[in-house]
């Protein structure tokens, strides 16, 4: 046993080291090639240039797929998590019959192969007489972005202590009133941070928008449309660098706000008592 | 504790409130006057329906039958905001985002006061559970005993007519537990608003209470002040609750009114009172005398009423010694307490022993 430990500590590190470098090393290379002056992808690097960020606001396809992106990212994360503050209210609040299923059932497009769900929407749609557009898009982004949705709101409102709401109304507070002196201040940040969480991966979602979309496109839609002219490379290099750094800083922002609503509803019961 | 001469205007009215979870009564047709300014206790084991019934006046929950009214108004159908009742909760409910002067202004913000009578009220209350100073510290940096204080501050500053305590000691350990009984007790004297306190405590019930209700199964066993509630419990489940108690079969000779004679094999024939609540059982009827009112009978020391045994066990507790006492007659031997002045401690197992009793410690109560 101790001789599998020793084994173990000594090689870890080097196994994390080198899965960290597998998993990050293309992500690297991404904003190196779009400030480099050639056009191809290639090492050696020729030079330092900033003109392929410079040339994005001048494409109006561009602009138009980012907008696009904006609308129906902002749609999606509103719904999403409009639809998850009742769900994970649901869940850690009432005790009902099915609570687990009905987690797991939400929990489950994570898991589900992305194209299989996207052909399975695409087929509702279909049979519902929708016709495809941004909103079509929406709607499938919301499916995708539920479980993120619920799994933030759900570690925000946990623990959340139903005496404190009934301590406002003991004080006099209204029930409007409760919701916005105690419950709102106390779950706010898991709420935004599901927000953030939500509209970043509808902003970087490709298959269901490839798939739902009509003729408008979203901007992963229009990268994989780029791809197709080696000359259009650098301008997405340099737009896919854009989308990485804000996601980035999206998902970091989300989760702060997660941990300090989790560490706000959690400390509630006394921990020195 | 001195007895205060209180009003007798009753404060709270409970009359035959049920509460029923599908078949199972969590609250049993309880029914229980309270009155203005007594600290009263419901006193009773774990899953008794004491916190049903707190909630039930603070309007968190309703009756599924029976009324609640509060100083002469039927609250049934009030909702808990405009309840003239605030409360303590178990778990304190501070709220976590606000600072100790935030959280006890909570209510007043209501109030719509002026900004300096609000914190006047609020320095006022943080003074009388002794926090003044405190006020900008954050709720999550108060110690177990400071976030009592804050939750009794941030219910007293509202000036409600009942404040009511689901066991607010529970959560502090004993030195704590002990000093916060007594300015509890304090605490309500100097502002006289009515208490009312929850607890499967028996000790602290009857430390701090005027009266007591003690609960068993959703059913109020017995109402009574402390002494009363100690010395003259109605059955032998009340006499348990509140600490030992020596059971002595009797078979009743003679009713007459409020007192009956009964034959006790170990203590000879007794005249006792009969208790208002007395359930009768053929001529069968219990007697209990509690262990600390049996005192040994040292050398040739005498008494009107003694009895006669062998010390069978001991248990050594500092200042007192417990000792199990057979007597011929008896089917179970006696729990004596004995304070260690005199060398009870010494007494041999096995030592012949004489108890002095006073047969008026000998209470009937129902089965
Ligand atoms: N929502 C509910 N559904 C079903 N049963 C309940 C519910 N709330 C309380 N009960 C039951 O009612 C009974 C009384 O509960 P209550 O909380 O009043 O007990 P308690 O005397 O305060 O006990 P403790 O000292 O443990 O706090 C318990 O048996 C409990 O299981
Ligand atoms: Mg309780």
């Amino acid at each position: 046993m101790s001789g599998l430990r020793k084994i173990l500590s000594n090689w870890l590190p080097a196994y994390a080291f080198l899965y960290i470098v597998f998993l990050y090393l293309p992500v690297i290379f991404l904003p190196i090639f779009s400030v480099n002056t050639s056009a191809s992808p290639k090492f050696p690097l020729s030079g330092f240039t900033l003109k392929w960020y410079e040339e994005l606001p001048h494409t109006p396809a561009l602009l138009d797929a980012a907008w696009n992106s904006l609308m129906v990212g902002v749609s999606a994360a509103i719904l999403s998590t409009v639809l998850g503050i009742c769900a994970a209210r649901a869940i850690t609040r009432y005790r009902f019959p099915g609570r687990r299923t009905i987690n797991g059932l939400l929990m489950a497009p994570l898991v589900l192969p992305e194209i299989i769900v996207a052909v399975s929407m695409l087929l509702v749609m279909l049979q519902l007489g929708l016709s495809l557009s941004l909103v079509t898009v929406v709607l499938g982004h919301v499916l995708v972005c539920i479980p993120y949705s619920l799994s933030v709101l759900t570690s925000g409102f946990e623990g959340f202590d139903r005496s404190l709401e009934e301590a406002s109304a003991d004080l006099g507070e209204s029930a409007f009133g409760t919701f916005r002196r105690v419950t709102l201040p106390m779950v706010a940040p898991a709420i935004i941070s599901s927000l953030l969480v939500s509209f970043t991966i509808s902003l970087d979602e490709f298959i269901m928008a490839f798939f739902l979309t009509g003729t408008e496109s979203t901007l992963p839609v229009y990268i994989w449309g780029q791809l197709r002219f080696a000359s259009k490379l650098p301008g997405v290099l340099a737009l896919g660098t854009l989308l990485l750094v804000g996601s980035f800083v999206l998902l970091t922002l989300a989760e702060i706000l997660r941990r300090r609503a989790a560490r706000r509803t959690q400390n509630t019961g006394g921990v020195f008592a | 504790m001195p007895e205060r001469s209180k009003s007798e205007r009753p404060m709270i009215e409970i009359a035959h409130v049920t509460r029923s979870y599908g078949a199972f009564k969590a609250l049993d047709d309880a029914s229980l006057t309270i009155r203005e300014g007594e600290f009263f206790s419901l006193l009773g084991p774990s899953g008794c329906g004491k916190t049903t019934l707190l909630r039930m006046i603070a309007g968190f929950d309703n009756p599924t039958s029976g009324s609640i009214a509060v100083d002469g108004q039927e609250m049934l159908g009030i909702p808990a905001n405009r309840r003239p009742t605030n409360m303590v909760f178990q778990s304190y409910a501070i709220f976590p985002h606000l600072n100790v002067e935030q959280n006890v202004g909570y209510g007043l913000k209501r109030l719509r006061l002026d900004a300096t009578e609000e914190k006047r009220r609020v320095e006022e209350a943080l003074a009388q559970v002794s926090l003044t100073g405190l006020g900008k510290r954050g709720a999550t940096e108060l110690s177990g005993g400071q976030r009592q204080r804050v939750a009794l501050a941030r219910a007293l500053v509202m000036r409600p007519k009942v404040l009511l305590l689901d066991e607010p000691l529970s959560a502090l350990d004993k030195k704590l537990r002990e000093q916060m009984q007594v300015e509890l007790r304090r605490l309500q004297q100097a502002v006289g608003i009515t208490f009312i306190l929850v607890t499967h405590d028996q000790y602290e019930a009857l430390a701090m209470s005027d009266r007591i209700a003690v609960m068993f199964g959703g059913k109020i066993a017995q109402v009574a002040s402390p002494k009363e509630i100690y010395q003259r419990p109605v059955n032998r489940q009340v006499a348990d609750f509140l600490g030992g108690m020596n059971f002595v079969k009797a078979e009743i000779v003679e009713e007459n009114g409020a007192s009956m004679t009964v034959d006790t094999l170990g203590f000879g024939r007794v005249k006792t009172d009969k208790p208002a609540a007395f359930v009768r059982n053929g001529k069968a009827a219990t007697l209990g005398i509690r262990p600390e009112r049996l005192r040994v009978l040292w050398d040739d020391a005498k008494d009107k009423h003694e009895v006669a045994g062998t010390v069978v066990d001991r248990h050594y507790f500092g200042e007192i010694t417990h000792l199990i006492v057979d007597i011929p007659g008896l089917e179970k031997p006696l729990s004596v307490t004995e304070t260690n002045n005199f060398g009870a401690d010494d007494i041999p197992v096995g030592a012949p022993i004489r108890l002095a009793y006073d047969p008026d410690a000998l209470v009937a109560m129902a089965d």
